[in-house]
Order: structure tokens, then sequence, then C-alpha cells
């Protein structure tokens, strides 16, 4: 299968992140299962005219087009013409390159947050007027229609993420390769549940400070940064923390909260990112399908049975006091 | 002599996001030259309004190949905003951090985006152009498919210290986010041992430390080992040394800025001496941008994009003048300012000189981080905090990979009532000012040859990736 790789409004950084794939490099781990770029714009040789032409060459059906995927938001700005950001060389903009190309694809996969909902490219007043591809926000309708389906079926695959890990790109490209990919295998925004089924919380490193609300204060405390930093890991969607990033990496493993990237709207959680919002003291935001009720009457249960051990390493840069090991009662 | 036909060329891939270059031919040559950034989305409007810490999560996402860099020009115009710069032991990892990601990124320049186009059909014949396709082919080159092997092995740092990369909060005003201990330190020792084995093995084929003793013209074309050794073959056999020369004025901020001073100093480079950097005469000028308002310093500039595209405008990128001249920025406007003697002797070169900085500071930059890594102590402070204060301005000028890059923020009443970023591309890649003065790529490009037929000229491609430009970043 061919793919023709697209960078709209958005940083580039999906693609640099997905060339951090390992076990095999992410090259390696496409080509292996029979995919191939048309042309990808950070890699591919061609370059000017010859783009415009391979542009054009499937826009008139000339070329068979198995996979297009885009990455980065589409600005329909200024005033509805799209012209915040041209397609260099061809007078078009991208808004009318993506509507025009869309539909002769087999499939259409967004990648990343901003292609799939608009995300940080449509942050604050969204100046460029972006939207995802068939999202604005978390509203169904981008600049493809919400009834969008490419033409092998599918509506347009929501691989979200800000950026996406190496491992979502790639498996999901491999999943519509080997036919492996239907409407159920992803969840009501699109995307692919084999790590939207998943939260940020499911092997979190904090999991025990947040078992007994011992909280972290400041970034570079230990513990849990649910009450005070603004980490939505328990609602946040992504297997993060299950296979890590960059060898060993998330964010919570890296000091500093889950904003959340993987959900549309994630550019405006309405407060200050690495802040909680609290009524009355509270925390607003509950776990994912944890009644209210129950969460509080667990969390002033557990806070009160908050061992010193986790009490005292929740607010230290390190490990201050480490697990008391009980000795076996062998018989030696 | 020909009627002055006009070539428009794009879209460019192989550099971060696209442009388009306009051009005025006569007799073969490129006359004039005009850079479209066609892309605005509008960061610094973003962040009006919003809370200065939210400027370390969204900066970041302007740019996916410098995220780094942004965080670090974030972290420090909010710790000047608040006075409390990070600790020491914070101060060397967020360096070290930061030279990750600018490392790996003049890794995949020189391998993925820049290299490539010596493959083209119109070199074969040449004697080095088999080599050349076996290492650089895009896509399926060896030495690009190594370069991607050794950055993600290099990048494991990142998984440690920063959480992610890109788009990490791990740097924050003051410090990082994590503490390391002994086998975090290890760790990272580990993988720079790794790292320095496949520079020495694949890339310079030979001793880094040996590349960086280079100090003459006349040395560095000597050198032969590895895929630096083949560039210069095809550098001397294509003459990269003449072709897009800049105008010899550079402006560094100095990178990785520590209690004991500067990785790389900061300063100005002009008529073949280093002076200071005069913060005060930086203006952006949007004469020729589609933007509204006039020239101003960045703590007094807006970003009020121009919707019905005049047509005395042709980019959305505005024209930054450094007392009132543009400038060249990049690894050699760092390496010439930091006065290596390679650099100094290549100052106002072209585009074998900007390629060759970038290797000497890929070399440097190792060195240097093999220093700080060793220097780690386990159990200091990482991270200090400070409360912003209600009204407070503060400049964060950092080094990108790709050259000087400035976020300026005003805070009014604990809010940020004011961001404007000037980065690295801006610079290289702004128009002509209000009066007429033509950015470095501009005038850079003038008299490159262009072939009869060329509709995308390849020196002009040359030219362009010689900059490493990032265009996302360029508007963002």
């Amino acid at each position: 299968m061919n793919i023709l790789w697209l960078q709209a409004a958005g940083c580039g950084g999906c693609t640099m992140s997905a060339l951090c794939a390992e076990a095999p490099d992410f090259l390696e781990t496409l080509s292996g299962a029979g995919l191939e770029f048309l042309w990808h714009p950070a890699l591919s040789l061609q370059s000017g005219a010859e783009v415009a032409a391979l542009l054009a060459a499937v826009e008139r059906g000339e070329t068979p087009l198995d996979i297009l995927a885009v990455e980065g938001a589409i600005a329909r700005g200024p005033l509805g013409t799209g012209r915040f950001q041209m397609v260099s060389g061809t007078g078009r903009s991208m808004l009318d390159w993506v509507r025009a190309l869309a539909p002769m694809a087999q499939h259409v996969v967004g990648i990343g947050t901003c292609a799939t909902y608009g995300g940080v490219t449509s942050a604050g007043g969204n100046p460029s007027d972006a939207v995802g591809l068939s999202y604005d926000g978390a509203h169904p309708g981008g600049v493809l229609s919400a009834d969008f389906r490419a033409r092998a079926g599918l509506p347009v695959v929501n691989v979200s993420g800000c950026p996406t890990h190496p491992g979502w790109v790639a498996e999901t490209l491999m999943l519509i390769a080997a036919g492996r990919l239907a409407e159920k295998d992803l969840d009501p925004l699109g995307r692919p549940l084999f790590y939207a089924q998943h939260l940020i919380h499911h092997g979190c490193p904090k999991n025990e400070y947040y078992e007994y609300k011992a909280s972290a204060v400041t970034l570079s405390d230990h513990g849990c940064m649910m009450e005070h930093l603004g980490c939505v890991g328990t609602q946040a969607v992504g297997d993060c923390n299950i296979r890590p990033w960059n060898g060993e990496g998330s964010c919570t493993r890296g000091g500093y909260p889950c904003i959340a990237c993987t959900a549309p709207e994630f550019e405006e959680p309405g407060h200050p990112f690495t802040e909680t919002p609290k009524v009355a003291g509270i925390p607003v935001g509950l776990p994912s399908d944890m009644p209210k009720a129950w969460f509080m009457a667990l969390a002033s249960l557990s806070k009160a049975a908050t061992p010193e051990r986790l009490a005292k390493n929740a607010v230290a840069p390190r490990v201050a006091v480490t697990p008391t090991i009980r000795k076996p009662k062998g018989h030696r | 002599m020909s009627d002055t036909p006009r070539l428009v060329v794009g879209p460019f891939n192989r550099v971060e996001g696209d442009l388009e270059v306009q051009l005025d031919l006569a007799d073969g040559k490129v006359v004039s030259a005009q850079v479209n950034a066609p892309l605005y989305r509008g960061f610094e409007r973003m962040l009006e309004g919003r809370a200065p810490s939210d400027a370390l999560t969204l900066t970041p996402r302007i740019c996916g190949i410098c995220s780094i860099s942004q965080s670090a020009a974030a972290a420090r115009a909010l710790a000047a905003a608040t006075g409390v710069m990070p600790t020491p032991q914070g101060a060397a990892m967020a360096a070290l951090i930061h030279a990750v990601e600018n490392a790996s990124d003049h890794l995949f320049h020189f391998n993925l985006f820049f290299m490539p186009d010596f493959t083209r059909p119109c070199y074969a014949g040449r004697g080095w152009y088999e080599r050349a396709v076996d290492r650089f082919a895009a896509i399926n080159g060896a030495a690009g498919r190594a370069a991607i092997a050794a950055r993600t092995d290099l990048m494991h740092i990142l998984g440690l210290m920063a959480g992610k990369w890109p788009h990490t909060l791990a740097l924050q005003p003051g410090g990082v986010t994590r503490a390391p201990g002994p086998r975090d330190k290890l760790r990272i020792e580990t993988a720079l041992r790794q790292f320095r084995k496949y520079l020495e093995r694949d890339v310079f084929g030979g001793a880094l430390e040996d590349f960086c003793a280079l100090d003459s013209p006349a040395a560095l074309m000597g050198w032969t080992g590895g895929d630096v050794g083949l560039f210069l073959e095809i550098a001397a056999d294509t003459d990269l040394a003449a072709m897009g020369r800049g105008a010899g004025r550079y402006l560094s901020f100095g990178a990785y800025e520590l209690a004991e001073g500067h990785g790389f100093a900061p300063g100005l480079w002009r008529a073949g001496r280093r002076g200071p950097v005069d913060q005060a005469a930086i203006i952006e000028d949007p004469s020729h941008a589609w933007m509204l308002g006039g020239a101003a310093h960045p703590f007094k500039g807006q970003t009020t994009p121009d919707e019905t595209m005049r047509e005395t405008a042709y980019t959305w990128c505005k024209a930054p003048r450094l007392g009132g001249e543009p400038v060249e920025v990049g690894a050699l406007a760092r390496q010439i300012v930091d006065g290596h003697p390679l650099a100094v002797a290549l100052a106002g070169g072209g585009v074998l000189a900007r390629v060759a900085g970038r290797l000497l500071e890929l070399a440097r930059t190792q060195i240097l981080m093999e220093h700080w890594a060793r220097e780690i102590d386990t159990e200091a402070v990482f991270m200090r905090t400070a409360a912003l204060p209600e009204t407070a301005s503060g400049a964060g000028l950092v080094e990108a990979a790709r050259g000087a890059l400035g976020h300026w923020v005003r805070i009014e009443g604990g809010k940020i009532a004011s961001y404007q970023i000037i980065a690295p591309t801006t610079w290289n890649f702004s128009p002509r000012d209000a009066q007429g003065v033509p950015g470095p790529l501009e005038t850079a490009l003038v008299g490159a040859p262009v072939a009869e037929g060329e509709d995308t000229p390849v020196a002009v491609q040359h030219i362009v990736r010689s900059f490493d430009p990032c265009m996302v970043c360029t508007v963002h």
C-alpha cells in the first residue's frame, strides 16, 4: 500500500516522533508491512514541480492512493479562503488540496490531535480558524463532513496525541495494511481502541501516591499530580505508561502532569495546564467512571490512611523513605 | 539577454514545513529571489490572556523538531520575568536535554534533509554518485537509516530525563522536573558513549577531537573519513563553497547559558570581528509581510495578520533586523561567534560553510554533552520554584539548532499581555524590509545557477537546505 503524507497546519512533531520508533525503526516497520511512501514531506527526494505533478496525478485518479495521512490541522482562514496555508508552488490552499485528495484515498488517517480535532493549532481564539479532518474539537464535522467515509468504507481514523506515540502511528498503519482495522476497532471519537482503551493512569509509576492521595505540591515532587498540578491521567486515554516513550519515559515519569493530549479540546482546559481547578478546595474532575460520592469517600479515607513513607516522598524530588522490608518467615 | 523569466519553486520538502521561492532569472542565474513562508498559525495571539505558565505547554508545540528549544526560550523568558534562575544543576541538565535535541537535529539535517539531493539523477556519472546513492538515497540510504537508529538511542536520554520527545514539560524556569539518581547518570553516559561510537565510525570516520582541531578550510578539505569525507569530496567537485555565499554578518544569543558561562558564546559578528549583541536594537519590520502594524522591538511588537493579504507583501514572515541589518543565524554563526578557527575562516561562506559549521558543532556538542553528563551531581537540587509576579516582563534568548531564538513576554494582571517570538528561520528567511533590503536567504540565492529546463533548480535546493530552515517556527 502507498501512503501520501501531508503536513498541514501543525508542528511536524508527529513525524519526528514516529521516527523514534524502535525494534525495528519506523521505515523498516512500514516496509515490512508492505507500506511505502508515495511522498512524505520530511523524507522523500521529490521536491517542487515533481511534487505538484504527483499531487495532481492523485487528484485526477491516475495514481491510486491507498492511505492519505494528514498531520496538522487544516487552516480555513483568513475569511474562509484557507490561504493561511498555501501549498507552495501550486497556488492552492492545503484546505483545497485535502478536500480534493481525501475522496481519492482508500483510507484517510489523521496523525496527531491537530489533524484529528484541531488541537493546539486551534488554541486561544483559533487565529487561523483551524479544524481537524472530520472533527471541529469534539464536534463531528471538520473540513470533511461528519459522515465522510474513505473509499474503503472507514471514517477518518483519528490517531490523536500531541505528539503521537510512534507505536500508535506504526500500528494503525500496519492494521490498515493488514485489513484488520474495522469501525468497531475505533472509539466514539474515531481513535484506534488498541491504545484508546487504556488510560494514562494505567501503569503510572505514581499509582501508589494516587491510592493514598499523597500529592505533589510542585513540579519535580514525587507525589501524585492530580490534586494540585493539573494531571488528568485518570481520565485521558492512551497507553503511555504501559509502553513508554523514548525508551522509558512518559509525561508523569518525567515529573510533569498528563494534559490529555489525546483528547479533543485539550488545548483549552479552562485553567492553567499545570494547575488543578478547585471548588472550595476540592479538585474538580473525577477519574473515569468513578461515582463522585464514592470518590470523595475513598479519597478522604485513603488520605487519612496515607503511610508516612508516601506522605514524605510525595513532596520530595527523590525517594526519601524506602519501603519497609518484611523479612520472610522462612524455615532458614 | 533574455527577458527575466520568473520561476516559482515549491512545494519544498526536507525542510521542516513548506516554503515557496520566487526566482527572477537572467542568463542562467538567479538575479532576485523572494521567499514566502506560506503557513500562519498565530501562536503569539493564542498566548495572550493565558496564565504565563501555559507558555511552557504551548510554545514547544510551535515546532516538532526544535520543541525543546522553544521550551528553553519560554522557561528563560519566565525566569527572567520572575528574577529566579534555575539551580546550577537544573540549568546543566536543561542544557544537556537541549543539546540532545540540537545534536539530533544536526544529524537529521545532514543525513535526511541535505545530502539526499546529491542522489538526484542530474549528478549521475560523477565519481562519487554511486556512493552517494548508497549512503544518502531518500528513505533507503544506509546513512539515513543509521542516523535514525542513532538518534533514537540518543533520545533515550530524553525519555529518562524529559519524559518524552518532542513536547516535554520538563524544562521549567527554576530547572528541570526530574532529579536524576546514580543509575540515571550511568544510563545517560552510556547513551552518550554509544552516540560517540556511531559519530566516530559512521559520520566522521575519525576522532571527534581531531575534527574539532581542524583550523582552516584547507585542513577541512583534507578530511577524508566517514560520510563527512564523502560530503567534502562532493563539495569540492560541485563547488559548494562558492554557492549561496552569505553577507558575513552572524548573530548568536549564546548557547547553553550556565553559571560558568555559555557552551557557545553570544555575540554579533560583523566586519570580520565579534562584538556584543545590543538586544534593544532588534526590531521586526512587517512591511513585506501580511501583517499589520509598524516596525517594533518585540517587547512592543504585535502579530496581527493582514487578512486581505495585500499585494505589496509576499510572506507571513516579518523581517527581523539587528541595528537595521539582516543577520544570518545558525550553527555556522554560533561557531564563528564562539571563535572556532575553522568557522572563523569560513565566515561569509556558502553552502559548504553552513554544512561544515553544523558538522563542527555536532562534534563539539557531543564533547559538551559528555562533560555535563560527567558533572551530574545526583544529590543536587534540580529545580526551585518561584511565584510569577502580577506584572513583569522578560526575554528568553537561546540558541536552537537552527540559530538564535528569542521569546519576549509581558505579564500584566498575572496574565500574558503580549508574547513575541523571533525564530531562527525568521532571521534567515526574512523578507525584504521597508528599505527593500532582502533577507539572508534572498541574498544568498542571487547568482545561483539555473540550468536550461530546470523547474526546481538543484543549486537553489542546496542553498535553501544549507540553512536548515524550520518553516513551522518561522511564522509560528
